[in-house]
């Protein structure tokens, strides 16, 4: 009975450390690859050591427009995230909170707007912010993606398990609807200010596709529409393995650091309720 | 103080929804503005040169909906039961080291889909990774990224049946003969569907790991000590608690595979011969490709419509299980 349980111990360590080596080794060969030559890349590509150490892959990513993308990518995620922030937790509060007429509408129709699929928004987008000018600008790539439905959501759940009375303190004091939104309410919704943070940043700095139909300008492409036309050949002829395998984990850098900081609260959904 | 939302949901969602409905039935050719004079309504026909035209169009559509399809029956099912078997593992309370594993897990649900295309590209390359791996074995792997050849013609074909039935070449769907619809995903998306299997599975897992916890510890042991074994509590006790997790996974499994579009532009733009075509990437092709504005917003109204249709029809299913359930 011992052994049995000791070897079916030792199989699932087995199985878990399989696809552990599955899910991260293809990120060391990334790291790996970035400093290899193009010869080494195409000969061992199994290897995540390179034989010779080269930065060849990265002086040439810093010929291309690099360092545009990335200024590009942090003004976009900034404006999202610190948009999505104030207004996502406004809507929530007004949803969760005040009383006003239509307000059973407006969150049944914000709940039907988290079920549109995106891709279905690619033209539409596009047809709109041609529309209102904003094609080829800053404003036309960060505004659609502020809007923002599942983040409304969160913060109207949020703010529902938070009880009225300290409100009430606040309007006791003589404080206005803002100003006990504002200093009262927001400082109590840290831990669902800081899941939106997350979401919003991660989200808008890895977007593709909105980002894409947004611009069709070089200077206003950012990492991932950037980076993408490296991959889709037009930028440069060839496979250009080394190259293009740096420039995805330089992109990848920055969310991995927001990852790794934030991961309690990332990873918090499992852990909540273990009991040890 | 809903207001910004509310002006930003209907400049973003709303008006723009309404301004591709208007186009999705006009002629507009992408120049000026589709409001414009010259612009004319044309009724159904950018619909019907879609569904019952016979001609390219509606060539294309079946083919990406062929492959779309297939797309999602194999990564939808995969996913999940892999989802579900990582976050069984790592929710194991005598497993050492389980934060590490479920952050390995889950790590590749953060990247970018730029970086993990680039990756795969890379992997499958015609010297990359799982070729390489190919060859140690002894074998040969294929041209992946160039190899249109559908997964079940190929074991047709190794099979004996190397040319199609006259019955099923001469017939079709969407402008696709039953052959075809046939053929199974290409060589070169089972490479796609592997990236998103792998790329998704940790995001799932991540839902599934409460609901793993939320499970009464008394209910198993109750069923240990009925002598229940391993599987018999899988499917008895850890399965039934799961159901509603299950459904979640499965339903947001549904609608974020048919709308797969980043792989498919980075990575094949749908080639080899239209075999990783998909609806999505379609409509973008015909519209900011093409420049037929109404035929690519047609086609983003049909991908929505199918959308919609499928998760409706989820709805019916869990409703009537539930009904049965309780008879």
């Amino acid at each position: 009975m011992r052994r049995r349980r000791l070897v079916s111990r030792g199989l699932l360590y087995l199985v878990v450390v399989f696809f552990a080596v599955l899910y991260i080794y293809p990120f060391l060969l990334d790291i790996g690859t970035a400093f290899k030559t193009e010869a080494d890349a195409a000969a061992h590509p199994l290897s995540p050591i390179p034989q010779h150490w080269v930065l060849s892959a990265f002086s040439a990513l810093a010929q291309q427009d690099f360092a545009l993308w990335l200024a590009n990518s942090v003004v976009v995620a900034v404006f999202v995230t610190l948009g999505r922030i104030v207004f996502d937790s406004m809507a929530g509060y007004a949803l969760a909170r005040l009383r006003f007429r239509g307000r059973g509408g407006l969150f049944a129709a914000i709940i039907a707007v988290m079920a549109v699929p995106s891709v279905v928004l690619l033209i539409p987008t596009f047809l709109v912010l041609k529309e209102l000018n904003l094609f080829n600008s800053y404003p036309g790539m960060i505004l659609p993606l502020m809007t923002d439905a599942a983040g409304v959501f969160i913060m109207r759940q949020f703010f529902l398990t938070i009880h009225p009375s300290i409100e009430e303190a606040a309007k006791i004091d003589g404080a206005g609807i803002f100003r006990t939104f504002w200093s009262v309410v927001l400082p109590t919704a840290r831990p669902a200010l800081l899941t939106l943070m997350i979401l919003s940043f991660q989200g808008s700095w890895n977007n593709f596709s909105m980002i894409l139909v947004a611009h069709s300008s070089p200077s206003l492409d950012t990492l991932t529409t950037g980076v993408g036309r490296l991959v889709s050949g037009q930028l440069g002829a060839g496979t250009q393995y080394p190259l293009q395998l740096a420039a995805a984990l330089a992109m990848t850098i920055p969310v991995a650091i927001v990852f790794f900081v934030f991961q309690k609260y990332i990873m918090r959904s499992g852990e909540g309720a273990i009991k040890e | 103080m809903s207001a910004p939302v509310i002006v930003l949901l209907l400049a973003f969602l709303v008006a723009p929804i309404g301004m591709a409905a208007w186009v999705s039935v006009s002629d507009w050719n992408g120049i000026g503005s589709p409001f414009a004079a010259g612009v004319h309504a044309v009724g159904a026909r950018n619909y019907t040169a879609l569904l019952s035209q016979p001609g390219l169009p509606q060539q294309q559509l079946g083919e990406s909906l062929r492959n779309n399809l297939y797309y999602v029956i194999l990564v939808v099912p995969v996913q999940t039961a892999l989802a579900l078997a990582l976050a069984l593992f790592v929710s194991r309370r005598r497993l050492a080291g389980r934060g590490l594993f479920r952050t390995a897990y889950y790590f590749p649900s953060i990247t970018s889909s730029v970086a993990v295309s680039i990756l795969f590209l890379y992997i499958f390359g015609t010297s990359g990774v799982v070729n390489a791996i190919v060859g140690h074995l002894g074998g040969q792997g294929p041209n992946w990224f160039n190899d249109p050849n559908g997964l079940l013609h190929i074991i047709a074909s190794g099979l004996g049946l190397t040319t199609a039935p006259g019955a099923l070449a001469n017939h079709g769907f969407l402008g696709v003969s039953w052959w075809d619809w046939l053929a199974g995903p290409s060589v070169a998306m089972i490479a796609i569907i592997t990236l998103a299997i792998w790329t998704t599975s940790g995001t799932f897992m991540l839902i599934f790991l409460p609901a793993i916890y939320a499970i009464p510890a008394d209910l198993t042991e109750a069923a240990i000590m009925d002598g229940a074994s391993a599987w018999q509590r899988f499917r008895k006790v850890t399965l039934p608690m799961l159901r509603p997790a299950l459904f979640l996974v499965l339903t947001l499994g549904l609608i974020s595979t048919w709308q797969v579009f980043d792989q498919i532009y980075l990575m094949s733009q749908g080639n080899p011969a239209g075999t990783t075509l998909t609806p999505a990437f379609l409509s973008y092709l015909t519209s900011f490709g093409n420049q037929q504005w109404g035929q690519g917003a047609a086609i983003a109204f049909i991908l929505f419509a199918i959308i919609v249709v499928l998760t409706i029809v989820q709805r019916l299913i869990i409703s009537e299980r539930r009904a049965d359930g309780v008879s």
